[in-house]
């Protein structure tokens, strides 16, 4: 079960965030396709950051000493520069949306584009090879939170809960969970949230009301680059050891499709993340997950072909999609140019 | 009136005028990387760099280096050949998202849509003993079978769309996905793993281990050493095709009806449901086709384990389409200059210490450019009314 729910996590999380990334952009009336392009930046920042960290001999004593709680602080460090990256990428988009009215797909196809090549580029340049890894050491030893980070010894048992949710974890995790709510609450309980919400919906009312369209749909586009910046570099983190290669498997198109399926309300997009998340944990380690812990591998002996397994996520989300999309429904305004003289 | 100036001021020169523009300025931004990049690094150098800027500016007519170690110039049919190689699939995939817009859908399917292809027509043309078939009816009912794959892999997000009101991006993007796992499905329980050549894993035949190929029709007679193929001339000719489907014929009106405005062809007594699904199917066998086209060259092999990665052909589709503006025509020519890139990119990496993912960024800035390219045409058209002075 721990299995389950720490595989499930690992999926979820960088989903959830970053198809909140997606609402705050189309609820202020911008599609944001480049989601996907935004997450590989922030990947290669905050990898590329925490590379710098090392080569400039910062936080190197720490490691050393086995000092685990301020290499928390260079993990939160590269996630808010892999976020700032993220929110400064993002304003081509917003360049191109709202001040020369752009088609919304196009620029984000575009940066869609630039990202892989751009990264790719950097990190043949900056590494010798497609891979841009940590200086020293990885993921798992500089960052992962395990039993020896608290002081205990390894084979301390501690319930359920505690092996679980605090034994080989990222502190990122939580702290992205704590960022999706507040600015879930931020989007649906303050005066920022409703303007914001408003310039999607009916831009030409808000505009009669005095809020500034143009400022609001920058402030949707960058929240969502930093927040995609930040998922990236969350993804690269916890999903493939601090690396980056240009790629993040899609996730960004996948975070996309979540927040269609959540509807664009950042409760459903949690459950939507959870759920397609736990069937890539299904896929990832149907082999070695014991559902009811006796010991036997219940869906490895089923006998169904591996690859049906993974191609689950994808199907599901078809099926309960044709179920629910009658009640979809989108920002009234998103993808159309806000243009003040338009009725 | 001068005729010349009216040529000029038209709408559509004015598009060619954008496209170049943005063109000029994406190989600009490319050379200034290169600099920046370049007087970063102390292992470039001042000679590294203009090499790079040539290469990155006019790579397809490098020939190599000389024994001093100077660029050298002029024709190489090689790289041209292959160019045109690769540009194959590029136009089709490129066809196959013009297609989708022009009807108001964006098909980033394509990839999916492209592996179904790959998948129909490896089987068709290996499975199929060439011993008591002519290669040439395996051929076409390979080429045929890929894109009709295509065209029912297509049809579901159309569907989807169309009947149950599922985003045509999100249905394209888990079908992508379905299918890159069905691919590696059917591969792995195949017969088709090449298992001859032992230092190759993963790979499945090519085409020519059952004496399918595409004819040459004379093309490796104008680019020796090359990879070039008559499927170049059957992707130029299906371009045409769609050019006149799209331009002169009712499916085309209603097609391109329906992307200007769907509820308002409804009203006009246009089946709109009926539209949506059949403009998904063609672009789904186009996309298709351009796999079929590339594998049945004969000249490389499939890496069957892609469940975990889209292939890159149906992808690029999108900047082609959007760098042509959706014109079928078109199509060919930025295919083909994405092609171009493809190869200058091969030149940089093996000629100088900068590799191939800068033309990658020419590419992303050219379709960046592109989104805007209504306010580039408006800008051309005020600069042009100024000068001349009478279009008023």
């Amino acid at each position: 079960m721990t299995f389950v729910v720490q595989q499930t996590l690992l999926f979820a999380i960088p989903l959830m965030i970053v198809a909140l990334a997606g609402v705050f952009a189309e609820r202020s009336g911008i599609i944001n396709l480049a989601l996907e392009g935004i997450m590989i930046m922030g990947a290669f920042v905050g990898v590329y950051f925490v590379r710098l960290m090392q080569e400039y001999d910062v936080f190197l004593d720490a490691a050393r000493l086995g000092n685990y709680w301020t290499l928390q602080g260079l993990e939160l460090l590269a996630m808010l520069v892999a976020a700032v990256f993220g929110a400064i990428f993002s304003l081509l988009l917003s360049f191109a949306a709202v001040n020369l009215k752009a088609d919304q797909t196009i620029g984000g196809t575009a940066l869609n584009l630039l990202a892989p090549a751009l990264v790719l580029f950097l990190v043949r340049i900056l590494a010798n090879q497609n891979t841009l890894q940590m200086q020293v050491g990885d993921a798992a030893s500089w960052f992962m939170i395990k039993k020896s980070t608290f002081g205990v010894d390894k084979n301390a048992q501690w319930g359920f809960l505690g092996e679980t949710f605090l034994n080989k974890v990222y502190l990122a995790t939580y702290i992205c969970i704590l960022v999706f709510a507040a600015l879930s609450v931020i989007l649906y309980f303050t005066k920022f949230g409703l303007r914001l919400r408003a310039c999607g919906e009916n831009p030409q009312a808000a505009d009669s009301l005095g809020i500034n369209v143009y400022k609001m749909r920058y402030a949707g586009t960058t929240i969502s680059g930093a927040l995609a910046g930040m998922g990236g570099f969350v993804y690269a983190l916890t999903a493939t050891n601090c690396t980056a290669n240009g790629d993040v498997a899609g996730f960004g198109f996948l975070a996309l499709a979540v927040m269609i399926f959540g509807n664009w309300k950042p409760l459903n997009i949690a459950l939507g993340a959870l759920l397609f998340g736990l069937f890539k944990c299904i896929a990832a380690g149907y082999g070695s997950i014991d559902i009811n812990g006796d010991g036997r591998f219940l869906l490895a002996e089923i006998g169904i072909s591996s690859h049906l397994y993974r191609m689950l996520p994808y199907l599901i989300t078809l099926v309960v999609l044709s179920f629910t999309s009658k009640k979809s429904r989108a920002p009234k305004a998103e993808g159309i140019p806000y243009d003040k003289g338009s009725r | 009136m001068n005729k010349g100036k009216t040529l000029l001021n038209s709408d559509s020169s004015r598009k060619v005028f954008a496209s170049l523009l943005s063109i000029l300025i994406g190989l600009a931004v490319g050379a200034l990387v290169a600099v920046i990049v370049g007087l970063s690094k102390e292992n470039i150098g001042i000679k590294g760099i203009w090499d790079g800027i040539r290469l990155i500016l006019l790579g397809i007519f490098s020939t190599g280096r000389d024994t001093v170690g100077n660029l050298t110039w002029g024709f190489n049919p090689t790289s041209w050949g292959n160019m045109l190689f690769r540009a194959t699939p590029l136009i089709m995939t490129g066809l196959s998202v013009a297609v989708a817009f022009k009807t108001g859908l964006f098909n980033i399917g394509a990839p999916g849509q492209y592996l179904m292809g790959t998948l129909a027509t490896l089987f068709i043309a290996l499975e199929i003993p060439s011993e008591t078939v002519s290669p040439a009816i395996i051929w076409l009912l390979a080429f045929l079978g890929g894109m009709l794959a295509g065209a029912v892999w297509g049809a579901i997000p159309g569907l989807l769309k169309a009947f149950l009101n599922i985003n045509e991006v999100l249905a394209c993007i888990m079908t992508n996905w379905v299918a890159a796992n069905m691919v590696t499905w059917l591969f792995d329980i195949s017969n088709l793993k090449n298992v001859t050549e032992g230092t190759k894993t993963g790979y499945i035949y090519k085409t020519t281990f059952n004496n399918v190929a595409t004819s040459k029709m004379g093309l490796d007679k104008l680019f020796p050493e090359s990879q070039v193929n008559g499927g170049i001339l059957v992707a130029i000719a299906i371009a045409v095709l769609v050019y006149i489907i799209m331009n002169k014929t009712t499916l085309g009106y209603q097609l391109k009806a329906c992307g200007a405005n769907r509820f308002a062809a409804r009203y006009a007594g246009i089946k709109d449901k009926r539209n949506i699904v059949l403009s998904m199917a063609m672009a789904g066998a186009l996309a298709a086709g351009g796999a079929s086209l590339y594998w049945l060259s004969g000249n490389t092999e499939f890496y069957w384990i892609t469940y975990q990665a889209l292939p890159a052909a149906g992808f690029n589709g999108i900047p082609v389409a959007l760098l042509a503006l959706n014109h079928p025509v078109a199509v060919v020519f930025s295919g083909i200059f994405m092609a171009m890139l493809n190869i200058v990119g091969q030149q940089l990496t093996t000629l100088t210490a900068y590799n191939e993912y800068i033309t990658d960024v020419v590419i992303a800035v050219i379709v960046y450019l592109s989104a805007f390219s209504l306010v580039i045409q408006m800008w051309l058209g005020r600069k042009k009314s100024k000068k001349g002075g009478n279009d008023k």
